[in-house]
């Protein structure tokens, strides 16, 4: 992994890769798409609206792993003084908070029909509304200051601090009485879904995954041409 | 023991002195309670619902807003670089400012909130409850809001700032110590395990946010 932390390195390597992670990205979704819209047969009790579940849960899991990514990230940048590092995390922040932005709406948007309304305060959709504020609460301190070392680190700590969300996500349908759905693709019995079902979900995350992963590389190669901007300016401001 | 004793004195000293510390705070929560059965209508039965759950926000806004003042004066002045420095950890520093800013801000507040369930046609039962709630709940509030003082310090116009980062971080405190209160009053059995939640979240604050606060502070300074 050392390797890889030369930006120079990671600019070339990324640059390589990006034109096959975007194909990638092309053919998984038109895949995923076709096997969750037209192959998956309907729900017995929710008919065709189920089909909102193979762009849902996708875009939940990929939050909560972009924030898993972020600080982890973070705390890679903070102990080992990697820039690269910081700069992966800084990235990964905005695409993060977009997937959780999608995962509320389209769960918003799949709770109306099911539950009949729009948006319960129950354990999971609140503590899923706490990590979009985390998300935005991470951006907003990357912006408020000015010089990039140190508001990696602080960054750095708003992430780690904030990390404590997730397994209360993850478990809250356990731990508290939720109208959501229970685990049931990640337990500790093996997933309860059928595999007419679970295939598809597999394959859109997998979608989703590579597409995180594009647009990942791309936030961090303008990051990092930004970074290379910001130090060319200065240098000629002071020089 | 003795340098932490000190810095306890004279923390508390300078809240005293610096007029108003914890009248202000007092008053916000005062003026904001007010504000609210103005706003929601004079219907008893309704605000004597919302009671509990209004008394804690507002409890939560007052403890934040008045949080940048833990780190702020000492940063400007150039104290916290020489408490950087000294022999006591920087950690127990801030543990230590966090406890005065707790007996002088969030330990008045989490008395005033049951007076202030006068206005609010708080339910008689839910008096004692929302006192105990609120006294284990606030040393929590205090010390996460220093974490958001060492990480918003000499940011321009940090308060919103501080909320942002930290509010997210209060919601458990929240929805614990409004359950502890509904739940002693609709006697539902959960009064005493809301409240073992709400210690344990103090608890791991005391151990947790002085160590978070510690670094934020070191990378300002670096």
């Amino acid at each position: 992994m050392q390797r890889y932390a030369n930006p120079t390195r990671f600019m070339a390597l990324s640059g390589a890769a990006l034109p096959w992670l975007a194909v990638a990205t092309v053919v998984l979704f038109a895949v995923g798409l076709y096997l969750a819209l037209v192959v998956s047969p309907p729900d017995y009790q929710q008919g065709e609206t189920v089909r909102i579940m193979f762009v849902h849960v996708p875009a939940a899991w990929l939050a909560l792993f972009a924030y898993l990514l972020m600080a982890i990230a973070s705390a890679v940048g903070l102990v080992f003084r990697r820039p690269l590092a910081d700069v992966a995390a800084k990235s990964a922040a905005p695409i993060g908070a977009c997937f959780t932005f999608l995962a509320l709406v389209t769960g918003s948007l799949w709770g109306k029909p099911m539950w009949g309304a729009w948006w319960v305060w129950d354990a999971r959709l609140t503590s899923v509304l706490i990590l979009f504020l985390l998300y935005l609460g991470y951006m907003a301190i990357w912006q408020a200051l000015e010089e990039p070392q140190r508001a990696a680190r602080l960054a750095a700590i708003v992430a780690i601090v904030g990390v404590v969300n997730l397994p209360i996500i993850k478990f809250s349908v356990d731990w508290w009485n939720s109208l959501h759905q229970p685990a049931s693709v990640l337990r500790l019995d093996g997933p309860s879904i059928h595999h007419t079902m679970l295939v598809p979900l597999l394959v859109m995350a997998a979608a989703y995954m590579v597409l995180f992963v594009t647009l990942h590389l791309l936030a961090m190669r303008s990051e990092v041409l930004r970074r290379r901007v910001r130090s060319t300016v200065l240098v000629q401001a002071t020089g | 023991m003795k340098p932490l004793r000190a810095l306890l004195a004279r923390e508390l000293a300078i809240a005293w002195r610096q007029g108003g510390g914890i009248g202000r705070a007092v008053g916000y929560y005062l003026v904001v309670v007010v504000l609210l059965p103005l706003g929601i209508g004079p219907d008893q039965a309704l605000l004597a619902q919302l009671a509990p759950g209004a008394l804690w926000a507002v409890l939560l806004l007052a403890v934040l807003l008045s949080a940048d003042r833990i780190l702020q004066a000492d940063h400007e002045q150039g104290a916290l670089e020489l408490m950087l420095l000294s022999p006591v950890p920087l950690e127990l520093t801030i543990l230590c400012k966090a406890l005065a800013h707790w007996l002088t801000t969030g330990l008045p507040l989490a008395l005033a909130a049951p007076l202030l369930g006068f206005l609010l046609n708080l339910q008689p039962d839910a008096f004692g409850p929302l006192v105990v709630s609120t006294v284990i709940g606030t040393p929590a509030l205090s010390l996460l809001g220093a974490l958001g003082a060492a990480l918003t310090l000499g940011v321009r116009r940090g308060g919103l700032l501080i909320s942002v980062l930290i509010l997210p971080l209060y919601v458990p405190v929240l929805v614990f110590g409004t359950g502890a209160t509904a739940a002693a009053v609709s006697g539902s059995g959960a009064f005493v395990p809301s409240l073992l939640i709400l210690l344990a979240l103090t608890l791991a604050a005391i151990l947790l946010a002085p160590v978070a606060a510690a670094a934020a502070v070191r990378a300002h300074y670096r």
